[in-house]
């Protein structure tokens, strides 16, 4: 850790790594709802445990995404952040606004559309928060040196904070209100979250792997384009059955498809990266689970998001267990992996400790995206049966859902084995420091 | 790897293309909406029972267990489609009652089987709510879902 600002990260992970364990637990709850539907229905019924599910997830990713951005963007641009003091302020109301949602929703206070179910204040907050972290980092790549690296990444930002705006448009037209609620949520997960995503793994390539700068940005700059030019126009294949006119089963079809794209180009990155790599990084651990992300972001948003993208197939299979396959698989592999890989990775430097733990870490790796691929398969397998009988055979919904239990059941222990995972690696992190057991070169210089 | 691609060459085609791309995306959309408002939407009225059911599907979370036109969660039958599929197409007054006395019914406390929870609706925020799902089932989905079960 070169710089004393970037300190501020090791806030920020903290409280990600304590949402993210919220996370699971509330999601390993909802699963064993599926097999005994009666546990908590009136205490807390499926809604409220599935708003929990996704806002903390949502909110603990951001978070890392901030952290990550106050760890890297010091280094990059050869700068103290503008103002510590800011980062912290800004965390602050993000943590209010985000234990006020928690606890509203246990109490029934929420909005009504889907992830955006944060009450107005909350909304506010979130604005207020990201409008203070853009101007600080904003601030601080301006007073210093300008990368590929700080222009995607802030790029990526910026798109997050102005696409939230659209969370505040809520016309009573339902079809209206779907359109633009898709600039929130796609146009982030499949658009401006993938910019920071690309950054945040060239920035870790660059730094694990030592190969010329220029040949990572250049690698950046095209996976970033591929995102953009695929992610905009692909955001067609939720406009296929809400209302919208019957072109966009076309350019959704066609531009999804290639969204297939730059998940492909960035596991051929980092493959590539590490091949050539011309240092032995120390963090093995943190190289996995940056390697891992590319590999699992390009099954589960790439290939699962392919196999009920045309409009054919998707007609038979949109809201059924399939799509909730795709989403768990895409958001573990894309998202999940490249914030616990940048923690891994930061981590010690915030601590001022040699890389630590990683057999435990490497094993928390393999343990969660285990169970995180066979809960895919379980949930596909459970939407393939699902879309069958219900949109071909048209049998009623829950009599088709008595047929796939075997299948909720199995989804129930693959979430089980996840919260292991995640229980590993979060003791891998902040429990007592074992001597290493394996380390390439103990001698390896560091990375700067 | 694109030896003939410079840095510069890349962070051109990038930010030029993807401001064509917003473009061409933001053109269709506003097209979209067009559509949506005076075409697609167009067979009922937006009355103020139809508001007011909205925000009562907003206020109580449905979302959070069904889905409505395929999205939200997967816990709980499709609505999109609901007054259809109890009948509103041929007898609306009877689809309105049917939905009613079922919201009423909640929740069954069957073991074993989905529990709804009783939201404690007023008569009319009922009938907004049912004005709300008879609205959506006039949608142009472009035929879907393809079976009445959702």
């Amino acid at each position: 850790m070169k710089y004393e600002s970037q300190k501020v990260a090791l806030a920020y992970f903290i409280v990600a790594l304590a949402l993210f364990a919220v996370q699971v637990t509330v999601g390993l709850i909802a699963g064993y709802v599926y097999v005994a539907p009666n546990f908590l229905s009136e205490l807390l019924p499926f809604n409220i445990l599935r708003m929990l599910h996704t806002n903390s997830l949502i909110v603990w990713l951001l978070l890392g995404f901030f952290g990550a951005a106050y760890y890297l963007v010091p280094e990059e641009s050869e700068t103290e952040i503008h103002s510590v003091k800011l980062a912290y302020i800004q965390l602050a109301i993000l943590v209010v606004g985000a234990l006020g949602a928690v606890i509203g929703y246990v109490f029934r206070i929420h909005e009504g559309r889907e992830f955006l179910e944060q009450p107005l204040w909350v909304k506010l907050g979130i604005i207020v928060g990201a409008l203070i972290f853009l101007f600080n980092v904003s601030m601080t790549v301006l007073k210093g040196r300008k990368t590929a690296i700080t222009n995607v990444l802030l790029l990526g930002l910026w798109g997050i904070a102005i696409f939230f705006l659209f969370s505040l448009y809520n016309p009573s037209n339902l079809s209206v209100d779907k359109m633009y609620w898709w600039y929130v949520v796609h146009l982030w997960v499949e658009g401006v979250w993938e910019l920071v995503m690309a950054a945040v793994l060239a920035f870790l390539m660059l730094k694990m792997t030592g190969v010329d700068r220029e040949v990572i940005e250049k690698w950046l700059y095209a996976i970033v384009a591929l995102s953009l030019f695929t992610g905009l126009l692909g955001t067609g294949h939720h406009y296929y059955w809400i209302g919208t006119p019957s072109y966009w089963q076309w350019i959704g079809s066609i531009f999804s498809s290639l969204e297939v794209l730059p998940f492909f180009a960035m596991v051929l990155f980092t493959f590539n990266m590490v091949w050539k790599r011309r240092r032995e990084h120390p963090n093995n651990a943190a190289l996995l689970w940056a390697l891992g992300c590319a590999v699992l972001a390009f099954f589960g948003a790439g290939v699962w998001g392919f196999m009920h993208t045309l409009h054919g197939v998707n007609y038979y299979t949109h809201g059924t267990q399939v799509t909730a396959a795709h989403g768990h698989l895409a958001f573990f592999g894309a998202y999940v992996s490249l914030n616990l890989a940048i923690m891994t990775y930061a981590m010690p430097y915030l601590l001022g400790r040699q890389p630590y733990n990683q057999v435990l870490n490497m094993l928390s790796f393999w343990v969660m995206s285990s169970a995180m691929a066979f809960m895919t398969f379980t949930l596909t397998f459970a939407g393939v049966v699902q879309t069958h009988l219900q949109r071909v055979l048209g049998q009623g919904y829950m009599e088709v859902q008595d047929q796939m239990t075997l299948f909720y059941v199995l989804r129930l222990g693959s979430g089980a084995v996840v919260v292991i995972g995640a229980l590993m690696y979060l003791w891998s992190i902040f429990g007592p420091v074992k001597p290493e057991l394996v380390s390439r070169d103990a001698n390896a210089a560091p990375a700067e | 790897m694109f030896d003939a691609l410079t840095k510069s060459a890349a962070r051109n085609i990038f930010y030029g293309g993807s401001l064509a791309f917003l473009l061409i995306f933001v053109s269709l959309t506003a097209q979209s909406h067009y559509y949506v408002v005076n075409t697609s939407t167009a067979k009922a009225p937006i009355t103020d029972g139809v508001v007011l059911g909205k925000h009562v599907w907003e206020k109580n979370s449905c979302i959070n267990c069904h889905t409505l036109l395929g999205e939200g969660a997967y816990f709980a039958p499709e609505l999109g489609n609901v007054f259809v599929r109890y009948g509103g197409d041929k007898d609306p007054a009877a689809a309105r009652e049917t939905i009613k006395a079922w919201m009423k019914a909640q929740p069954t406390h069957i073991e074993g089987r989905r529990q709804m929870p009783q939201f404690n609706l007023s008569e009319k925020e009922l009938d907004g709510l049912v004005d709300f799902f008879a609205w959506v089932s006039k949608i142009d989905t472009q035929n879907w879902p393809p079976k009445v079960s959702g």
